[in-house]
């Protein structure tokens, strides 16, 4: 039988370290049921008892105010771990016992990891492990996550808990009058039969908890008491006052027992933080500073990802195609196996894998910024301009991560608190140029704009975010007025990346992005080669088949545009269902082949240099790829608004798309 | 002790929370963070953007609309 712990503490405590530090590569990650809060679970082998770590969402609190808190405190009182393991950051002992507090109420069984105490050692603070233990009632034991100290303890501490009964909760006291009218609550309460410990019950009650309050209310044997209903309707009156007596009281017992256990220079040590962020924060500085960085990001990943591993694996591709043709000619195979084989598989699966180096070097890059601690700092000096747009600062890091993606983009969404920014954030996402249509761009710069590429690609890049901000203020005045959302974000400190962090991070998101090459991506370039070839005896890729029948259905919409060709619209199509395969399904309606030059020379011929620009501002704002509707419908928990962003970004798409080229030809461009 | 918007402190400054006075949920927040009645903050940033203030030696940033719905009393 394997024990399960579960994994709580603030964000920046180190949690996420410790818990790949814990578990190595023995990770799964899932979602919780209901809810768009990811779950990660792991395992850890120690003799012969087999752990299961649950890492749950780092959270300052376990009340009602995010999925988040609710996530982690359901799984706490009705996931019956065997034991809570606390991460406490050690140089920020008197805020993250709030949490531990909440834990103590809850009656769990806790082991407080005391992590990053050699930060604590750097700064002069000194934590008493011994007192703070005897105070806690849980065993604590000093970590560094970051470089595997500790853990062994760690695990040894949580198996004598799991071991042991638990022996005398701490109970906190919440003043004369709250703790009268708990006790009352407490005889109502235990009689409720109820999943939850009443003891925890009646202060959440209290604290104005909507989720518990729900759970009560719907209790038939607690409503139908006339004596409770009193006692309801009493505090119903007061919670206002109590809800934040409450919190103050958890405070003075945190204060109460940090005042004898934790020790801190008289002046703040002067950190390298502080140097830092003189000039990364800097009201003029700041904002340049940023942008130069996204720049070396940009050209690194272009400059690595693009030219050099790309090339190298789009070779190799080539390669292994022609070497599969052989295989399939030489055994025999029918003509149409190897037609799929090679434009199907290869043409459509072999393009998603040519930008997966792109992909992972941008990822890894942004992990550096991440672990480092500089992404907040980005967040922080985008705030003003986001502000200006009616969006907020945390609002672009998400974009940023779109230029990768657009899934993780929608995902990355998730640190949004108010409904109204998490919305328009995963509304706007599709207008960043995700990796995918960068191929797509690059035929056009060849055909057209051979000596400008760099800036060509870094205007479609801008217009992209200038949409997107657009939009943004668009929405915050119309579809999500009001609730004006703050900004709280913690700064934390600058530190050395940990390698095993970036690593982790990058294949998540590229793990989850081979995941749906391997499985979307497949099915549906698939199914666009099977409508290539059907009726048989047609040309496959030619006017007559399924695929072109679609085409001329839908090209004269974009005759405006200045590419109301069957073939213009066809690409376009492939592209809604994946942007990997717009310039495969291009070069064979175009040339009968998958890219390269020959592309390149058709479309010059086609196109004109003002429909090559407005076909790509078309890709780049139009409906974003299925995986990405799908993502919008999951994490806005509705199919209504994936509709919606399939549509109205096409409606955008088109009249912008229009408006250049019937603006250009106004100007006597052609 | 008079209590002055957040907002209304310069970088160097220190003061005490004695009242938050936004929306329900942002004040739990706040207060959840560390920012409760009686703690201790040193403004390190007021000028353009979000404030950065100092809360137990560890940096967060407050909006600067947040910043006027905090009510203050300074420590010298
Ligand atoms: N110095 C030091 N840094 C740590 C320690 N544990 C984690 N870190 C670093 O702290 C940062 C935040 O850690 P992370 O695990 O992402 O925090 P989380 O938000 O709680 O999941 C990362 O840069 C880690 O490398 C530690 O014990 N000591």
């Amino acid at each position: 039988m394997s024990y399960t712990i579960a994994l709580v503490g603030n964000p920046n405590s180190g949690k996420t370290t410790l818990f790949n530090a814990l578990t190595g590569s023995n990770q799964h990650v899932g979602n919780w049921p209901g809810v768009t809060v990811e779950r990660k679970e792991g395992q850890v082998q120690r003799g012969n008892q087999l752990y299961t770590i649950v890492d749950l969402p780092g959270t300052y609190s376990l009340g009602a105010l995010s999925e988040d808190e609710v996530v982690a405190r359901e799984f706490i009182l009705t996931g019956h771990p065997d034991v809570v393991i606390n991460v406490v950051d050690a140089t920020n002992v008197e805020r993250n016992l709030y949490l531990t507090t909440q834990l103590l109420e809850m009656g769990a069984k806790v082991v407080v990891a005391l992590n990053m105490v050699d930060e604590a050692e750097d700064r002069q603070i000194s934590v008493d492990e011994k007192a703070l233990a005897q105070r806690l009632g849980a065993p604590v034991v000093p970590t560094v996550a970051s470089r595997r100290k500790g853990l062994d303890q760690l695990m040894q501490a949580a198996a004598d808990v799991i071991e042991r009964p638990l022996n005398g909760v701490v109970r906190l006291s919440y003043g004369e009058s709250i703790d009268a009218k708990l006790a009352e609550l407490q005889e109502f309460l235990v009689k409720g039969d109820l999943t939850y410990p009443p003891g925890w019950l009646g202060v959440k009650l209290l604290e104005g908890d909507t989720y518990v309050r729900k759970i009560v209310r719907e209790n038939a044997s607690l409503q139908s008491s006339e004596e409770f209903g009193r006692l309801w309707d009493e505090i119903a009156a007061q919670e206002d006052d109590w809800q934040l007596e409450i919190v103050d009281r958890r405070y003075q017992f945190v204060s109460a027992i940090t005042k004898d256990v934790v020790q801190r220079p008289g002046t703040a040590v002067q950190t390298a933080t502080d140097q830092l962020d003189r000039v990364l924060t800097h009201r003029y500085l700041g904002l340049p500073i940023f942008a130069a960085i996204m720049f070396v990001v940009f050209q690194l990943t272009f400059a690595v990802g693009q030219d050099l591993l790309g090339d190298l694996m789009a070779t190799g591709m080539g390669a292994f195609g022609s070497i599969l043709e052989r295989v399939l000619v030489n055994a025999g195979a029918p003509d149409w196996l190897i037609g799929f084989a090679g434009s199907g598989i290869i043409g459509g699966v072999g393009a998603v894998l040519e930008f997966i180096p792109l992909i992972v070097i941008l990822y890894l890059l942004m992990g550096l910024l991440e672990d480092s601690g500089y992404m907040a700092r980005a967040a922080y000096v985008m705030d003003n301009i986001m502000r200006a747009v009616g969006l907020q600062g945390k609002t672009f890091v998400s974009m940023i991560v779109g230029f990768g993606c657009n899934v993780p983009g929608v995902m990355a969404t998730r640190t949004l608190e108010s409904r109204k920014d998490r919305m328009i954030a995963v509304l706007i996402n599709p207008f960043m140029s995700c990796g995918a249509k960068i191929p797509i761009y690059l035929v056009f710069i060849a055909a057209f704009f051979p000596s400008y590429g760099g800036l060509v690609l870094f205007s479609v890049y801008v217009l992209g975010i200038l949409i997107a901000f657009l939009m943004g203020k668009v929405f915050s005045k119309t579809l999500f007025k009001g609730e004006t959302s703050h900004f709280i974000m913690e700064l934390p400190p600058y530190r050395l990346p940990t390698v095993g962090n970036v690593l982790r991070n990058m294949w998540d998101n590229v793990s989850g992005f081979l995941a749906r090459a391997g499985t979307t991506i497949f099915a549906v370039v698939s199914l666009l080669w099977v409508l290539a070839v059907l009726p048989g005896g047609v040309e496959p890729y030619g006017p007559e088949s399924i695929l072109g029948r679609i085409g001329l259905v839908i090209a004269p919409i974009f005759g405006p545009a200045g590419f109301g060709n069957w073939q213009a619209a066809v690409g376009l199509f492939s592209g809604i269902a994946a942007k990997e395969a717009v310039v495969a399904t291009l070069g064979m309606v175009y040339a009968g082949v998958e890219g390269g030059a020959e592309l390149v020379g058709v479309i010059r011929e086609v196109f004109t240099p003002l429909s090559a620009a407005s076909f790509m501002v078309m890709t780049l704002l139009y409906t974003p790829c299925a995986a990405t509707l799908g993502t919008i419908r999951k994490e806005t928990g509705s199919a209504k608004w994936a509709l919606f962003s399939a549509l109205y970004t096409f409606a955008i798409a088109w009249v912008m798309a229009v408006l250049i080229f019937q603006i250009g030809r106004l100007f006597g461009l052609s | 002790m008079d209590y002055l918007p957040l907002i209304s402190l310069h970088s160097g400054e220190t003061c005490k929370i004695g009242r938050i006075v936004a929306g329900r949920s942002a004040t739990k927040r706040l207060y959840e963070m560390g920012f409760n009645t009686g703690a201790q903050i040193q403004v390190l940033k007021n000028d353009r953007g979000p404030l950065i203030v100092a809360l137990c030696g560890h940096k967060v940033a407050l909006g600067r609309g947040l910043a006027q719905k905090m009510l203050v009393g300074k420590v010298r």
